[in-house]
Parts: C-alpha cells; structure tokens; sequence
C-alpha cells in the first residue's frame, strides 16, 4: 500500500549520494562463491548444482552449507547491503571477502586482483590495506582506552606511536567522540561502542568498510541516530561499505543497492524500487510486504502524554497558570472520569480575564478527533488544518494522548526512509 | 586349552613391577644425565644464591622500607603500613636470616614456574595435543603427595636448597599453566576475529588481545602459585632447604611450641604480604 509513496524521498536520498557520480569502477567482484562447513567440500558442491536441497544435504552428508553460489559486483563508493534473517548466510558471506572464514570455492576479485590466490602473509598485508570491519557486538578490547582501541588497526600496520595516535584522534572526531579518548569501552552506551567501532575501522583509511550488522544490538532511536550518522559520514569519506542487516528498513535507508539472501543463496540483487516494486520471488514479496505493513504507524504509535490538562473545577486563572508553565498554547479540558470535553485556547483565556468574565465554559471549542488505531496519513489530513494538537480518545471518551503536528510530519517522512 | 587359560590367569595376576620401572627410570637418569641434572642443580643454585645475597645485602630495615614502597605503590598506604608492622615482627623476634632465605628460594621457585609455566598454558591453549598431553601430568602433580618425590628429587639434585626448589616448582606450576590456559580460552573469539580482520599476525593476537584479556586469570595463577610455593616450605625443608622450614622442623623434633609458632608466624606474615601485594583486589 505503500509502496510507491517512498520514492520521492529515496530520489532525493540519492541524489544526494550521487557525489560519486560518473562511472563508477568496479571494486569488489564476486564470482560463483560457495562455504560448505564441516563437509567435504566438492562433492556437496555437485549436489548443490544438481539442486538438492540444502537441509538434505545437511540430512545426507552432516554438511551445513553456508554460502550457495553467491555472485555479485560492489561498485567503488556504494553501499552495497546485504540482507536476510539469522541463518542466511550473509555474515558468512561478508567474512568470505576478507576470508575470516575461507571459502571453499569461487573467486573474490578486489580491485582486480583475486584475493583467493594471496598466501597468509599477502592476504594480511591485503586486510590491512584493504578492510576496516565493524562488528555486530562491537568487539572492541575491554582493556584498552577508547583511544587505544581506534588505534588498534593501527597498531598492527606498525605505524609510530604519534602519527596512529593523530590518525585515531581524527577518527574519533569524526564520528564524534572526541574528548571520550581516555574512557574505558564499558563506560560508554552502547551507541558510542559502537562509534568507537567505527572509528577504529575508520583510522586505518582501507577502501572498504566491511558492517557487519553493526546497529543490530543498538535500540531503535540510537540505531536510527547512527544510520543517519555513517550516511553523513559516507558525504565526507571515499569509501566503498558493505552493510550487512537483517532489517529491510534499514537496508532501504542505506543501500545503494541491495542483495536478499535466503539459505545462503542471494535471491535478489537491486535498488530500492526494484526490491520493492520487483520481487522477484514468494520470499522477497514477503518480505517487501512485511515491512510496509510495519510501516503503518497509528496515532498510538506517535502520541505523546499532555504536558497538562484542566478539570471541569478549574478556572480560568488555573488555566491561564497550567498554559504558562507548561508553555501551551491550548489545553485540554477533561470531565468526570477524565472523559474528554474539549479545549481551551490561550488568547481566549486571556481575553475573558481581560474583560472579568468568569466562565470558563463558554470558550470550549471542540476540535477534531483521533482514534488509537488510526493512520499517520489520515491523521495528517486532521491536522493540517488545525492549529492545535489532535486529541487521541478511546471508545469511552477518554484522553489517551495528543498529538502534535510535528510528530506526525516526522512520521510521515521518516516512514519514507 | 586348560593350559592356556591357567597361563592367562597366572599373567592377569602377576604383580605388575611399577615402582621397580619407576626406580629403574631414576637410576637411569641419574647415570645417564648426571652432567645436565648438575648444570640444572648449578644454574638453580645459582639464581637461588643471588637472590639471597641481594636480599641479604641491604640493612633489614632498608629492605623492609623497599618493601613498604612496592606495596604502597601497588596497593596503596593500609598494606605499606601492614609491611612494616608484619616484617618488623619477624626482625624483632630473629627470624629475619631464616626469612630472607625462605624469600630467595620462593622468589626463585615462583620464577622458574612462571617461566615455564605461562609459556606451556599458551601452548597449551593453542594447540590440542600440548593439551591432551598435559592434562593428565598436571592432575598427577597436582594430586602425588609432595613426600614422594621428595626422593627423586634429592637423588638428582642432592641436599639443599635446590631440590626444594626443584620440589616447590612441581607442587607450584599447575596454577599458571592452568589459569593461562583458561584466561586465553576464555578471550572472546570476536576480539580474535577482530584482531585477524585488521591483519594482525599470531604474535600480535597473542600479545595485543589473548594476553590482555587473559590478564586477571593470569595474575590469579600467579597468586596461587606463590601461595602454594610457600604451602612448600616446610616440606622443602625436610631435603635441606634452608629457611624458616628449618626452625618448625626443628620445633618439630625437639616439641619446641615456642620456636615452633614463632617461625611459623614468619611463614604466615610472609604469606599475607605476598599474597596482598599480588593478589586481587578485593
């Protein structure tokens, strides 16, 4: 139902990502890659071509496949993203690039050069040129300042002590976290572990950054904090990210592009609108289907508790008072059992106590009303028009909530990420 | 038939000879290594004297001052001032010389098992064989009352105190190969994988992230090494080991209670300050 709605704001996100425009180079190409734990390797490999299932497989052999015939090329500057559930073979994916876990068979291509083919020593020099990786529950050393663990990348290349400290302080700057550097890891949220992480990857300057679902284990408004942080981050660096993530909102919200993964096989590489508009199969239809459902925000989601409200004993200078303290420009009059009356305005008040008028009832305006379960779109349509807040109300006249203008502007753009 | 199950029976029941193989292995060794075990005996009695002259060399009162620094810089005024309380008894009631001995011959023990044994519990936590064969000789080590091979060790290393060294690292090395071990098995494998994504090589994992985080386990076995070197100290006395083990052994066979709780206090003050100066914090 949504579906064609987020475009206009995708255009503009990427319009505004389109600083590497051109021809972009290719710089990461995969080619036929697969990961067969615990088995021989070949010979599940065959029973893969021949189409065998993957959990008979498992069932016959006692092989887990990991990654089935995975092929896909990362353009230089893109955030490529890789998605899927728990299960699906894209953490193993993303550690086959840098061959944290070697794969049993395929070719990886980074800037040309196949990188199955460099021997322990060259791959190492290789993961430190080429990949910064930030990880899921941030691995950051507990025994090392936060300075000392931006440098850690560092550390290893065996740069002096001066130059990795300067580089580390730059990197922490940039995801803000500078005056944090003599910190110890545990003293910190976890979203600024996780800035730390991504500093570290950060200060060695490799050309990719390898995430692997680095925002996973944050909670929902500090995860939303830091995607909106590594895309102005991704403004100011020359680099090419692939993200990993198991949430498709998010995956919309960065990805260039993106692969869907399902039992280790990527069933769907595309951007945005041809994941949303194009699923190519059952598995990403559901998917695409899932996530607009859950986009649906109701005026439950987005309302907030008044700051105050006035009882039918209330006077004017008690309403006067509560609109003053709480800076409110209107408030809300409740009756027996808090069901809902109506609302009062500031000028009015103001003008009754002005003039000594004492009652209060005759400034009660009504204003339009929302349910809990309505949409953010037909709360926009309420509101539009109104200069006070929207009262949410249950079926027994009660004031559950209000809401407020702003809110419902921030939920609709943000339901468009 | 009959006569082959009668020749079965009479080999199940054959006492196996063990302690003659075990006898015949000493002898062995003590004929055909003697040159090693002596230069083993000259180097150990070399730290072992060292030691003791260093110790011995300042004025007790200085040496308890040092001591009263190390752990105010370590732990901070309460302990310094318990040094000087605890280590200013053991002077005054003249069981300083027997101390100092005591001091060189733990210190030199706790060394040797810490340089043997850090470098095993690395191993032993790479690599599955050095565990599997380890295994089983740490349990008997642990377990073999020390008495027995008090014998063999006073065989190769004669009288004194080398043997009781010798003895006290058998007894003392288990905690530090062990606590190794377990504080690097116990390093979460995402720092490792994070230490390999940005290329570290094997001597950079194990020093920038195994080692650190196997730090507080580590610094535990080194505790318990200690603590059990000095559990030893009477028991290294019975092969000649010098120090306060000679006054309680003496005690012993004269059923002097006086002398006997007096060195005794000496190992226990020693004990507490050791044990509060390498310890954890509580």
């Amino acid at each position: 139902m949504n579906i064609s709605r987020p475009f206009l704001f995708l255009k503009s996100l990427e319009s505004l990502k389109s600083k590497t425009s051109g021809v972009k180079n290719l710089k990461i190409q995969v080619n036929n890659l697969y990961k067969i734990f615990d088995g021989k390797g070949k010979k599940e490999i065959e029973m893969l071509k021949d189409g065998i299932s993957k959990d008979e497989i498992l069932e016959k052999t006692g092989a887990t496949v990991g990654v089935n015939d995975a092929s896909f090329e990362v353009k230089e500057g893109e955030i490529f993203v890789i998605m899927g559930l728990s299960g699906s073979g894209k953490s193993t994916l993303l550690r086959c690039l840098n061959r944290l876990i070697e794969p049993t068979s395929g070719s990886i291509r980074v800037d040309g050069k196949d990188i199955m083919e460099l021997n322990k020593d060259q791959l190492r020099e290789f993961r430190r040129k080429k990949f910064g990786m930030v990880f899921q529950n941030f691995a950051l050393f507990p025994y090392r300042t936060v300075q000392e663990n931006a440098e850690f990348g560092l550390e290893i290349q065996g740069m002096d002590k001066e130059e990795r400290s300067k580089k580390a302080k730059k990197a922490l700057k940039q995801v803000g976290l500078d005056g944090w550097e003599e910190q110890m890891p545990d003293q910190l949220s976890g979203g600024m572990q996780q800035r730390v992480g991504l500093a570290r990857a950060l200060a060695v300057d490799t050309d990719v950054l390898l995430m692997d679902e680095p925002f996973s284990a944050l909670d929902p408004l500090i995860k939303k904090d830091m995607q909106d942080k590594l895309l102005d981050l991704y403004e100011h660096i020359d680099k090419t990210i692939i993200f990993i993530t198991h949430d498709l909102d998010e995956a919309l919200k960065l990805g260039d592009r993106i692969a869907i993964m399902k039992d280790g096989k990527i069933v769907q590489i595309g951007n945005h609108e041809e994941i949303l508009t194009n699923a190519e199969n059952d598995y990403v239809a559901e998917f695409v289907q899932d996530v607009n459902r859950s986009r649906v925000l109701t005026a439950e989601d987005i309302m907030d508790k008044p700051k105050a409200v006035l009882y039918n004993q209330d006077g004017l200078r008690t309403a006067l008072h509560k609109m003053r303290n709480n800076e409110l420009g209107s408030i809300f009059v409740l009756g027996e059992n808090r069901k809902y009356r109506g609302i009062v305005k500031l000028e009015d008040v103001v003008e009754y106590i002005n003039k000594d008028k004492e009652d209060i009832e005759e400034i009660i305006q009504d204003v339009p009303i929302a349910e809990p379960d309505e949409k953010v779109d037909q709360l926009f349509a309420k509101i539009a028009d109104i200069n006070t807040p929207l009262p949410v109300l249950d079926e027994e006249n009660k004031l559950e909530g209000i809401i407020v203008k702003t809110s419902v502007l921030a939920n609709l753009a943000s339901e468009n990420v | 038939m009959v006569i082959k199950i009668n020749e079965i029976i009479s080999l199940l029941t054959t006492r196996i000879p063990l302690g003659n193989w075990v006898e015949a292995l000493v002898d062995f060794i003590i004929n055909n290594f003697q040159g090693v075990l002596d230069g083993f005996s000259a180097l150990i009695g070399f730290i072992v004297s060292s030691v003791e002259t260093v110790l011995a060399f300042p004025n007790p009162f200085v040496l308890i001052a040092i001591f009263a620094l190390i752990a105010w810089k370590l732990k901070g005024y309460k302990l310094a001032i318990f040094v000087v309380l605890g280590l200013g008894l053991v002077h005054n009631i003249e069981m300083w010389d027997p101390l100092v001995v005591t001091l060189a011959s733990i210190i030199t023990s706790v060394l040797v098992a810490l340089i043997l044994g850090i470098p095993i519990g690395i191993l032993k936590a790479h690599n599955k064989y050095i565990d599997y064969i380890t295994r089983p000789i740490l349990d008997f080590m642990q377990t073999i009352p020390p008495f027995v091979y008090l014998i063999p060790a006073l065989m190769f290393f004669g009288l004194g105190n080398v043997s009781g060294v010798i003895a006290t690292v058998v007894f003392a090395i288990a905690p530090p190969i062990r606590l190794t071990y377990l504080g690097i098995k116990q390093v979460d494998e995402e720092l490792k994988e994070a230490g390999h994504a940005f290329g570290a090589n094997w001597w950079q994992i194990l020093f920038k992230i195994e080692l650190p985080g196997a730090m507080p386990s580590i610094m535990m076995g080194i505790n318990q090494c200690i603590m059990l070197s000095l559990s030893m100290v009477v028991i290294a006395a019975m092969i000649g080991a010098g120090g306060l083990g000679q006054p309680v052994l003496r005690s012993l066979n004269m059923v002097d209670i006086g002398l006997g709780f007096e060195a005794g206090l000496g190992i226990v003050i020693i004990a507490m300050v050791l044990d509060r100066m390498f310890g954890r914090d509580s």
